[in-house]
């Protein structure tokens, strides 16, 4: 059986298709299909990007950390790639979460940017998960760089609840939780955002399987090149 | 539409920030392919 040369796989390819056709639906819904807001107009419309990707946020950070208690539980290698692969596309898309919330906050607020609870504890998330992926970057022993970037993900997902809360504990800009047994949406409105958030849980399922696996392979070439390092430096010294 | 300039940056942003980070990942997948050896890169 030939192996092919790149990441992808029967699952990865419905995934993606399943991805396209998915944000080709939440396009037309978002854009044409649902109403704009009685008070907000169309600027509401950012509500189907800017709510789902927060949400993958939250799943890729939470993976991250099951990821991480799996390393430091079984010293599984399986555990700690997926634990790297979920942080670095969780932090695109907190990049995209931070955008989103901006874009939509010049329009509603008047300002891209403000000190507020939400916005601040965000941007704080996403600086501690850059911080995650450069530990992972320092030079170290395989486990002692695991170990490390273990507990940076453990003490990094304590902001996960306090950015979900921070709009009840603190006096926010921002609304409080968009989705709940009160919602004032309606119909159309709730169905392209569930329809969004699905299509977007998908893309992230995709999208992480793929870093995965280029998270494997940069640890097989990493380990190879260190085995060819180590096979020359014996062959020199036999050679003396 | 209604703050039109807002609302299309926005899906600009998204999408084509994933786009970016997709094709970039898809590709790095393939250049770091060649250099494993196929035992090594069978998918589950």
């Amino acid at each position: 059986m030939t192996v092919p040369e790149h990441t992808g796989s029967r699952a990865t390819r419905i995934l993606g298709a399943l991805t396209l056709a998915g944000f080709a639906a939440v396009l037309v819904l978002a854009l044409v299909v649902s109403p704009p807001d009685q008070v907000q107009g169309d600027a509401a419309r950012l509500i189907y990007v800017h709510v789902p990707v927060a949400i993958v946020m939250n799943l890729a950070f939470g993976l991250t950390a099951i990821g991480s208690v799996g390393w430091l539980w079984k010293k599984s290698r399986w555990c700690d790639t997926l634990a790297a692969a979920a942080a670095e596309v969780g932090v695109v898309f907190t990049g995209l979460t931070l955008l989103t919330g901006m874009i939509w906050g010049r329009p509603t607020w008047g300002v891209y940017w403000t000190w507020d609870a939400r916005l601040t504890s965000s941007l704080l998330l996403f600086l501690m998960y850059v911080g995650y992926l450069v530990v992972r970057r320092l030079p170290a022993d395989v486990d002692v760089r695991n170990r490390r970037a273990a507990f940076v993900a453990l003490l990094s997902f304590v902001d996960v609840p306090i950015v979900y809360f921070s709009v009840e504990w603190w006096r926010s800009l921002h609304q409080s939780a968009t989705i709940s047994l009160n919602t004032t949406m309606s119909g159309t409105m709730l169905f392209t955002l569930f329809v969004s958030i699905a299509v977007f849980m998908v893309c992230f399922a995709w999208i992480v399987i793929h870093r995965f696996r280029v998270a494997w392979l940069e640890d097989e070439v990493e380990a190879s090149g260190l085995a060819n390092a180590i096979a020359e430096r014996r062959a020199e010294a036999f050679a003396r | 539409m209604t703050n039109g300039g807002y609302v299309l940056g926005g899906y600009l942003v998204v999408f084509g920030s994933l786009i970016a980070y997709v094709v970039r990942t898809l590709l790095r997948g393939r250049a770091l392919s060649k250099q494993v050896p196929p035992q090594d890169r069978r998918w589950m």
